[in-house]
């Protein structure tokens, strides 16, 4: 019940940041979904992932409130209204059936399909003596993915700075 | 922390005297997220995160100048170079049933909280000199 009522808060904070014509208004509102969405992680027991959406969206917060808005940034509100409307009404309709496929393939919640995960839960604490299950799969089994994902990161950053490497060599 | 003559940069003296108080536990929480990773919440990821948010606290109380005085833009880079090539010391070192050579539980942790921590913090300061244009955004 009461990730019903975070789900619909959370679209109606996604259309008011889309809807609305102030900047900053947009950026609040894009706020609220993510703090929503770590409430639902919440109440999906991860909290792993509610802290870490939390803190991920407070930092991007802060850097499109604090680093991106300016006073003169284009806002374009006409246009192919018509078409972006068709266009829209088309993608909700492909991905809500696809969506509806796919769900009903799922299994049960709390059911693993695969036998390597159920490998996983019942006998990572006895291998690797770490508490946290999330932290013993990263730390141990996946640690390539780590790996990658750490390299994703990296990736990222060097590629902001290599961007903005003017105003570097500027300073 | 005497600021010399940018004191008069960033926002209020309650803003600035809060950050005073405050940057030194902050960044002993995300330090403490990262090495507990095993044992309760949290991990490398989300403590890096938090590692950046103090610096970042720092900037907007005190502007860039004093933050960029602590923090080097040059060691910055030295740092996400460093921790990035010892993950994939670490990592490789599996490979072999090194397991003792270099513990995962602390270093993997430790050197992710570092990419993340000095990346995320690197971007939010070249966005920041992106837009150095307005100035009364200082």
């Amino acid at each position: 019940m009461e990730i019903h009522l975070i789900l619909i808060f959370m679209i109606t904070a996604a259309i008011i940041a889309v809807e609305v014509k102030d900047l900053l208004s947009s950026v609040v509102a894009v706020g609220a979904v993510g703090i929503g969405l770590s409430m639902a992680f919440l109440l999906l027991k991860a909290p792993d992932l509610a802290m870490m959406q939390l803190v991920v969206e407070i930092l991007s917060l802060i850097i499109l409130i604090r680093a991106t808005i300016r006073k003169d940034i284009p806002f374009s509100t006409s246009g192919r209204w018509a078409f972006n409307t068709m266009a829209t009404f088309a993608f909700m309709a492909i991905f809500l059936a696809a969506a509806y496929l796919a769900l009903k393939e799922i299994t049960p919640f709390g059911h693993p399909l695969m036998r390597v995960s159920r490998m996983y839960i019942e006998e990572s604490m006895a291998k690797t003596g770490v508490l946290n299950i999330v932290g013993s799969i990263m730390l141990n089994q996946r640690v390539l993915d780590v790996l990658g994902e750490t390299t994703i990161v990296f990736a990222a950053v060097v590629g902001v700075l290599a961007v903005t490497r003017k105003k570097w060599k500027a300073e | 922390m005497n600021t010399g003559p940018s004191e008069k940069k960033g926002m209020t003296i309650i803003v600035k005297t809060v950050t005073r108080l405050t940057l030194g536990f902050i960044l002993l929480y995300g330090i403490y997220i990262a090495l507990n990773g095993h044992i309760a919440l949290g991990g490398g990821f989300a403590g890096g995160v938090i590692v950046a948010l103090s610096f970042v606290h720092v900037m907007l109380a005190f502007g860039k100048e004093v933050a960029l005085k602590r923090l080097r833009v040059k060691n910055l880079r030295i740092i996400i170079c460093v921790a990035a090539l010892t993950f994939l010391l670490v990592v490789l070192s599996r490979f072999g049933g090194a397991r003792n050579l270099l513990d995962s539980e602390i270093m993997i942790p430790l050197v992710e909280m570092a990419i993340v921590g000095a990346g995320l913090f690197a971007i939010f300061v070249a966005l920041a000199l992106l837009a150095k244009g307005d100035k009364d955004s200082e």
